[in-house]
């Protein structure tokens, strides 16, 4: 796979919805090797984490209210609390911009409405999305026009490429 | 915790639609599952949803396997393999059949309008989940603490969070917290 290919996938992963990362082993690895690729791209990446998580998950069944395991989750979940607020404010500073005053308008909102409010997601999407999605459609720049490909519109005549059998 | 098929239902009904909601990740979703798991089916307690988050935040892996806590927690083993798959099926098989034809629009207006309409939504979103998880797991100074420090190493240093998220479990099993 080349460096632009590797963009390109990329690029799709993080503009399509869902579990990017996710994605992203499953086509690259079909890429590469087909279903086989697939399957152990995505076996490589999930069964470790997902194993680790059941038996963290059992852990939390069993211990979850004994006061040791009780104290160690408070400083966890507060400590992950701080690591989630950094993500969310290293997100927000490209929104921090005297041209894109629309655009942190619409992440407040977003925040308002699904953090504040506690509005279902659904609901807040419809509404938001297409108004987000119509306001970069405006800062956009118009597709280019399309370049013609000179071996598709004028197709060689029979013979003059490699067509041996 | 017991699960019936109207429960494994619920779930799978509920991840598979989250997958196709979660713009810019799994983590934009959380809020909803939180609105669904812990106001609305009552799976859980807000406590328990934090603390679940908090662990998957900790551990290695994509960061979309807390769902699989989630779902440990709601119907045992199949409910983690459930939600899991639930979760990233639907979306990974969309997102495999459009790569196959991604070639064709990626340069297109829309393509890039849609890309950069949803930024705004997913930063409110991740913002969401923020309040969310500090508004559960700050309850006194020492916790408000441990999140300003933990914000602090991570936003201005290159430190990695683990240690921070290793400290404050250390402090909390000491008994200090």
């Amino acid at each position: 796979m080349s460096p632009d290919d590797f963009n390109d996938l990329f690029a799709l992963c993080q503009f399509l919805p869902g579990p990017n990362i996710v994605s992203f082993a499953a086509i690259y690895g079909w890429r590469l090797h087909g279903i086989a690729g697939t399957s152990s791209a995505l076996a490589g990446l999930m069964i470790p984490p997902v194993i680790l998580m059941i038996i963290a998950g059992e852990l939390y069944a069993r211990f979850g209210t004994v006061p040791v395991f009780r104290g160690g989750l408070t400083g966890l979940a507060a400590a992950a609390a701080g690591l989630i607020i950094a993500t969310a404010v290293q997100m927000a500073e490209p929104l921090a911009r005297r041209d894109r005053l629309l655009q942190a308008a619409l992440a407040a909102t977003t925040f308002f409405a699904i953090g504040v409010m506690q509005w279902p997601l659904l609901a807040v999407l419809i509404v938001m999305a297409p108004i987000s999605i119509a306001i970069a459609w405006r800062a956009t720049p118009p597709s280019p026009p399309l370049v013609p490909r000179a071996s598709q519109e004028n197709p060689p005549e029979a013979g003059t490429r490699g067509l041996s059998p | 915790m017991k699960a019936d098929w109207a429960t494994y239902l619920a779930m799978a009904a509920l991840f598979s639609v989250l997958s196709f909601l979660s713009i810019g990740g799994a983590v934009s979703v959380i809020p909803e599952i939180h609105r669904q798991a812990v106001e609305i089916s009552h799976w859980m307690t807000d406590r328990q949803f934090v603390d679940l988050v908090a662990i998957a935040q900790a551990a290695p892996g994509p960061n979309v396997l807390f769902v699989t806590l989630i779902g440990h927690h709601v119907a045992g083993i199949p409910g983690a393999l459930l939600a899991t798959f639930c979760m990233c099926g639907p979306a990974c098989f969309v997102a495999f059949l459009v790569a196959q034809v991604f070639e064709r629009f990626k340069h297109k207006r829309w393509r890039i309008a849609v890309q950069a309409g949803l930024v705004p939504l997913s930063v409110g979103l991740i913002a969401a989940v923020a309040l969310l998880i500090a508004r559960a797991a700050d309850n006194d100074w020492k916790t408000l603490l441990i999140t300003a420090v933990t914000f602090a190493l991570t936003y201005w240093t290159r430190v990695s969070p683990l240690y921070a998220l290793g400290a404050a479990t250390a402090l909390g099993v000491a008994g200090l917290l």
